[in-house]
């Protein structure tokens, strides 16, 4: 066999490991669907009725304001099961398993390719969960099935690239501890852009910030597609970021990786 | 198991190393250290806590890299052809290397599916090594439920998977009850007669090297202090001795003056004579304290071990070595 088919086989070898962990195990995938489920209901219910009202939709209130949230609230799930991808890396890397893989023939960064492709599935099935959740409280989606696969195309990129960067932090942060704090502010950027608010409510620094962050075009055009609302350069803009952020955490990733283990 | 070709390759070394070298910043760990072991051989790398005989497993199993040296395993160079390197050896670190997350049967399948077994064979492979290691019963338990003798036996069922030609152990009993200690001594010469498997351990524990290697090396401040046989190390510091107790001060005393004493302790009532445990020098010794009724209350005989290396090469008891950092 080649590198290269040895590379895949070791990776889905490695994915299967992953998906056996989550069966075994699976606190941190519920944590990863129940965060965004608990915001959504907060939103919805406890403030939604006001900040439909603000928006100011056709009929305002809790139902304009379902429609707007749930696009944050699902991108807010592919920020919660980044820090679940970081915490699980950071468990990984200080168990002797990894010491063993480390001095066996095997593609380097197999280990990592399984721990992305695990959450990638794992989070896709959350974000399916926190999207039931959100149909149940009155979430309308106006998208053909030509624009589902619109989102599932923008998601699986959002949730690749922020995967990535999740691992190469979490090798870097090496404790557990530490890995999932690093990963906290990754929860607030769907709060600090477009997710919850217009952002022309902000103040303007604020405003700018959040005008620029990539969880704003992200959210755009992924409420472009599931709403019909306009998404001009948004969807651009986020698939850039992804590849940028994707790109950028895997080349991250891999050298950290390659780094000689501190003990 | 893997059905890599079966060669003989005994005479041919299975690992070298000239002049290995690390430093931890300030800190020399190895200060150009040299091995020559030939394949089909049990090495054994002794030293206290600290020696640096973790740095060398983890540096002969690619896991780091030293300063300085030119390394060999297996015929490979351990730098530029690691991969190569990686594909003959085993290695059971010293501490755990299982997946706590899976069980024991799941954990030997991620090993059989990682070296590229056919399907068949792999259920095979499990099935064989959980039999050989007594891991039955736990094979469908998760390996975080398992105790430290499981764990260790997991551990090096897994290095075995895919049938490597050189094993590094790292401190592979320690730890271990004093039954499943000799499992793993019979495992391991049983690797050695049967498949002629090059292993490479390290211990703290002299007697493990005494009975399992066929050479032992010294590690030392960095360096090797001594390297050879058991018996060639047992020669460089001479003979046993005799450990004669007594019931009062006034026999003890005059054994200590009528007998050819090494050292005497005064509270203990004892003294230490040279001499060898054999059956003549017993009796010529039983007689002289007839003799002079000498009213012994305990005799000892105590064969040289590589505590006694230890003491002769460094001059220090072995609870001393660990450096002062
Ligand atoms: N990553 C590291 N950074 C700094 N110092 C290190 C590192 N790894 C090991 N050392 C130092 O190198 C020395 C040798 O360590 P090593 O683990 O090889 O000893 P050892 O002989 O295996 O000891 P033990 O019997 O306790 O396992 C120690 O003094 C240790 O503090
Ligand atoms: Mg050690």
């Amino acid at each position: 066999m080649s590198t290269a088919t040895h590379a895949f086989t070791d990776s889905m070898t490695m994915l299967r490991r992953q998906w056996r962990h989550m069966l075994r195990y699976p606190t941190l995938v519920l944590t990863a669907a129940g965060v965004p489920v608990i915001f959504l209901l907060l939103f919805v219910y406890v403030l939604g009725g006001i900040l439909g009202s603000g928006i100011g939709g056709p009929s305002g209130g809790r139902d304009t304001y379902v429609d707007y949230v749930v696009p944050g609230i699902i991108l807010m799930t592919a920020a919660t099961a980044a820090q679940g991808t970081a915490i699980s890396v950071a468990i990984d890397l200080n168990e002797g398993i990894v010491a063993r893989f480390r001095t066996m023939a095997i593609a380097r960064v197999s280990v990592l390719t399984g721990h992305v492709l695990g959450s990638l599935t794992q989070t896709l099935l959350s974000m399916t969960a926190v999207t039931g959740v959100a149909l149940l409280v009155g979430f309308e989606p106006t998208a053909d099935f030509v624009e589902w696969l619109g989102v599932i195309g923008l998601l699986v990129l959002v949730i690749f690239a922020l995967t990535w960067l999740s691992v190469a932090l979490a090798i870097l942060a090496r404790s557990i501890a530490a890995a999932s704090n690093m990963l906290t502010p990754l929860m607030v950027l769907p709060m600090m852009g477009s997710g919850f608010v217009p952002t022309d409510s902000m103040p303007a620094g604020l405003r700018w910030f959040a005008d620029y962050q990539p969880f704003t075009p992200f959210i755009e055009t992924l409420r472009g597609l599931l709403m019909g609302t306009p998404i001009g350069t948004n969807g651009t803009l986020a698939i850039g970021w992804c590849a940028v952020i994707a790109g950028g955490g895997y080349l991250w990733s891999r050298k950290l990786y390659n780094r000689e283990p501190a003990k | 198991m893997g059905a890599k070709p079966m060669t003989t390759d005994h005479a041919r070394p299975a690992v070298t190393a000239t002049a290995m070298r690390k430093a931890y910043g300030e800190h020399v760990v190895l200060d150009g250290i040299d091995l020559d072991i030939p394949a089909g051989s049990v090495f054994a790398l002794l030293g206290p806590n600290g020696a640096g005989k973790t740095t060398v497993v983890q540096i002969l199993s690619t896991l780091i890299r030293a300063d300085g040296g030119v390394l060999r395993v297996a015929g490979h160079d351990v730098v530029r052809e690691s991969d190569a390197v990686r594909a003959a050896i085993g290695v059971t670190g010293q501490f755990s290397a299982v997946d706590g997350f899976l069980t024991g049967e799941e954990n030997l399948l991620l090993m059989a599916d990682l070296h590229h077994l056919p399907r068949r064979e792999r259920k095979r492979c499990a099935a064989d090594l959980l039999e050989r290691f007594d891991l039955v019963d736990a094979a469908h338990k998760p390996a975080a439920t398992y105790s430290g003798g499981m764990r260790r036996r997991l551990d090096l069922a897994m290095t075995l998977v895919g049938r490597p030609r050189v094993i590094f152990l790292d401190e592979p009993t320690t730890g271990l009850d004093p039954r499943s200690r000799r499992t793993m001594w019979e495992v391991i010469r049983g690797l050695v007669a049967d498949e002629g498997v090059t292993i490479f351990l390290t211990t703290q524990y002299l007697e493990e090297a005494d009975r399992l290697a066929d050479r032992i090396a010294v590690l030392h401040r960095g360096k090797l202090v001594a390297q050879g046989t058991p018996e060639q190390l047992k020669r460089q510091v001479g003979g046993g001795h005799i450990t004669l107790r007594f019931t009062d001060p006034r026999g003890h005393d005059r054994a200590a003056r009528t007998l050819d004493v090494m050292a005497r302790d005064d509270d203990a009532l004892t003294v230490q004579i040279p001499g060898q445990g054999d059956v003549r020098s017993l009796r010529a010794l039983l007689d002289r304290l007839d003799h002079a009724s000498l009213d012994v209350d305990e005799l000892r005989v105590h064969t040289p071990d590589l505590d006694d290396v230890f003491f002769a090469l460094t001059g220090n008891p072995v609870a001393e070595q660990e450096p002062t950092r």
